[in-house]
């Protein structure tokens, strides 16, 4: 099986997708002949020509509002936002528009739409290329919000969110686009958005996470089962809706949580993760439901000292687990 | 219509009953109020009334099985119908075992670009080292630490579907914590901590006895009561000379006069409870870092039938005459011998009065009936050369001399107070003599 990095399963998931479907068309902010400030797109306007992957100019509103008008005229527009940090300006076509436009229209107009987002940080990226933003699309009913992890994940539920006849974000950890390699099947396939994964089965406590923080709660994991405390890790992959019967059961079954973010905790995917916990699995607790995240405070710093004391890193997370294991 | 049917709650400090026999079989259908099953408390054993007329369905609690009350302890269907439930949402869950392969996940790749094309950005490796910085949780989760004695939700939950006693485990958690983990070693060892595997010390020879449900009553309150209570103990010694002569002198004139039997229990019963009104943190309790000092002077006497040791209770001792208290005594007495003893014959005890001494021994020390502050048992009465001083002169002369040994929780009690009680019931007793007139 080929094995392929986040960033090359996007690009090889978008031509396949293109190739399968002539009606999607790429556009963005240097999408075309600089082939995306990541190179997602790279060699795609060679492929499909200008009429499908179009260059836009810097104006993000602009993106996504023409990628509605396309979406709701016959056409399955992917958009790309070059950071998550450039997208307020967005928002009132996403959260105000997109979402509504099937009940808006009593059904009989969709809007068939993917937006994909780089985010998060690690990445000495400072203030304006750092942000997690995931938490105001997710607050939002009639968008759905991915977060995939692996490349096999990425390709998965790009696919369904270019598919899907509704509004999808697609939100890819800038971090994870070169630094995780894993096997991705050539064959089509698609991952049903709102499904999670436990990525490591445990017994003793489960890490609810997603994005960049799947990988370092493995890694923190693997540390903790050499001082044996065995460590579920449940990837949440969608963040909205989330699946909410896949962690009140694993959350049920280990009787402890840890919800590991690179968000700021408060309200934010951790504050619903524990509220569903609490909801249903109130009976089978065995001991306080815990959350792991950066300080409340407005940015990412840029200093490498003060981003990795920002950033949960694999060691944090072992001391959180060893604390809410050892209860 | 199908419904529950639960262990009732039969009174104050009874928390679990041990089911004795079905008096009906599953598929027999019985009317509203007849006996349905026995149970056994520690304190009495009864009937539990078929709460509705029916049909019994199905016993979930079988015989010799020790259930919390409330418990449901079966199903039965009154034949009528009743609007369908909904069935419970089973959820889709995801099996652990579905999770992906390593590859799937995949692996990190050192010294990866993980800026633009640009590559302006840097790496923040993972092997970063970092300030040892406490794990930033959010604000709630740290000021959530565990009450030293509280217990989790799964715990509470899996405690009562297994009939665990938490106060028998021992914590391996944070501060002894119960874990759930614990709970289900203990589930897993078969319902007590203590493995109930034969000791290897034990050769084929020894025999081994199964102890029966009061048995195992007993024991289960004994082990409570020595774990919860710090126990203090204190012995005097009584001149019962006076009290002898006066027993034999008027034993026959009594019942004839009142009707009962005189023995030496109702004499100390009533020389007891006066000193329990002057004294009232002898007859009091610990509850939950409080002392409860009862107003109710209900004394229990402990009583040996044939099935094992009973505490019936006479109830407000110290307002009862002495002939009172003999005719409670005896129906009480007679009750546990023969086992009928209802309710209130077990229930409402505030102090309990141990009469050890018929069995001819003369120091003891008793475990006090939890939740009580205090024991006291009346040892046996004997002749004794006892130095007798008069006018200031010693002389030595035989005197019936008895012990009275009382044992207290020492979080209530302390050794001065425990020694004035004691002195009480001495100079009552002492005061006794052929020329008192007790009625």
């Amino acid at each position: 099986m080929p094995e392929q990095t986040v960033i090359e399963a996007v690009r090889a998931t978008m031509q396949a997708e293109m190739r399968r479907d002539d009606s999607i068309i790429l556009l963005g902010e240097d999408v075309g002949s600089r082939g995306g400030v990541f190179l997602a797109s790279d060699g795609l306007i060679d492929e499909f020509g200008e009429d499908r992957v179009i260059d836009t100019p810097l104006a993000e509103s602009s993106i996504c509002g023409v990628a509605i008008g396309a979406a709701v005229n016959g056409l399955r527009p992917i958009a790309e936002i070059q950071f998550a940090d450039f997208m307020w300006p967005a928002i009132n076509q996403l959260v105000g528009e997109a979402s509504k436009v099937r009940y808006g229209t009593n059904g009989v107009k969709t809007a068939p739409m993917t937006v994909r987002v780089p985010y998060g940080g690690g990445v000495r990226g400072g203030l304006y290329h750092s942000q997690s933003i995931e938490v105001l699309f997710a607050h939002t009913p009639g968008l759905s919000v991915v977060a995939p992890a692996t490349p096999y994940d990425a390709k998965g539920l790009l696919a369904s969110a270019i598919r899907s006849e509704d509004p999808v974000i697609v939100l890819e950890h800038k971090r994870t686009y070169r630094l995780v390699k894993g096997d991705v099947p050539d064959e089509d396939y698609t991952i049903p958005i709102g499904k999670a994964e436990i990525k490591r089965p445990g017994t003793d406590l489960t890490i609810f996470t997603y994005g960049l923080m799947l990988h370092y709660a493995l890694q923190a994991a693997e540390m903790a089962s050499a001082n044996g405390i065995d460590v579920e890790v449940l990837d949440l992959r969608t963040l909205r809706p989330l699946d909410e019967d896949a962690i009140a059961e694993s959350a049920s079954r280990t009787g402890k949580a840890l919800i590991v973010q690179e968000d700021t905790p408060a309200v934010s995917i951790s504050s619903e993760v524990a509220a569903i916990i609490g909801e249903r699995c109130f009976f089978d607790l065995d001991g306080p439901i815990t959350r792991l995240g950066p300080p409340e405070i407005p940015p990412m710093p840029f200093s490498p000292i003060q981003e990795a004391a920002f950033m949960p890193s694999p060691e944090k997370i072992l001391a959180a687990i060893t604390k809410l294991a050892e209860l | 219509m199908s419904f529950q049917v639960e262990l009732p709650h039969v009174g104050e400090s009874v928390t679990e009953a041990v089911i004795g026999k079905w008096l009906i079989s599953p598929g027999d259908k019985i009317e509203k109020y007849d006996p349905l099953v026995e149970v056994i408390t520690d304190k009495v054993n009864m009937d539990v009334p078929s709460p509705a007329t029916g049909t019994l369905t199905k016993i979930l609690a079988e015989e010799g099985e020790t259930v919390p009350m409330g418990a449901v302890i079966a199903e039965m269907d009154t034949g009528e119908e009743s609007a369908p439930v909904a069935a419970p949402d089973s959820g889709t869950v995801q099996a652990a075992s579905s999770s992906p392969s390593a590859s799937r996940i995949g692996t990190l790749v050192q010294g990866a670009n993980v800026g633009p094309t640009g590559g302006e950005f840097l790496d923040t490796s993972l092997s970063t080292s970092e300030p040892e910085a406490a794990p930033q949780t959010a604000a709630s989760s740290s000021t959530s630490s565990p009450r030293q004695k509280g217990f989790s939700p799964v715990v509470t939950r899996l405690a009562a579907q297994h009939d665990i006693d938490l106060n028998s485990l021992v914590g391996t958690g944070l501060g002894g914590r119960v874990t759930k983990k614990d709970v289900m070693t203990a589930v897993e060892a078969g319902g007590s901590a203590v493995s109930s595997a034969p000791d290897a010390n034990d050769s084929r020879e020894d025999e081994i006895i199964d102890p029966t449900p009061i048995r195992r009553m007993i024991a289960d309150h004994m082990v409570k009561s020595m774990s919860e209570i710090p126990h203090a103990w204190s012995a005097i010694e009584v001149d019962v000379t006076g009290m002898v002569e006066w027993r034999s002198a008027n034993k026959e004139s009594f019942q004839q006069q009142h009707g009962v039997r005189i023995t030496y229990l109702p004499i100390a019963l009533e020389v007891v409870a006066n000193a329990l009104r002057k004294h009232p943190r002898l007859n009091s309790r610990w509850s939950d870092g409080k002392i409860v000092l009862k107003k109710a002077v209900n004394v229990g006497v402990a009583v040996a039938a044939s099935e094992g040791l009973v505490v019936p209770v006479v109830h407000g001792a110290a307002d009862a005459t002495l002939v009172e208290l003999a005719g409670m005594l005896d129906g009480v007495v007679n009750r546990a011998r023969s086992g009928s003893m209802t309710i209130e014959d077990v229930q409402g005890g505030t102090f309990t009065l141990n009469n050890t001494g018929s069995l001819g021994s003369v120091w003891g020390g008793a475990i006090i009936n939890h939740p009580q502050a205090a024991i006291l048992t009346t040892e046996a009465i004997v002749k004794r050369p006892v130095v007798i001083t008069e006018n200031g002169s010693d002389s030595v002369v035989v005197r019936s001399m008895m012990n009275i040994c009382l044992s207290f929780d020492h979080r209530i009690i302390d050794g001065a107070e425990a020694s004035e009680f004691l002195q009480s019931v001495k100079s009552g007793l002492e005061a006794i003599s052929l020329d008192s007139d007790l009625k």
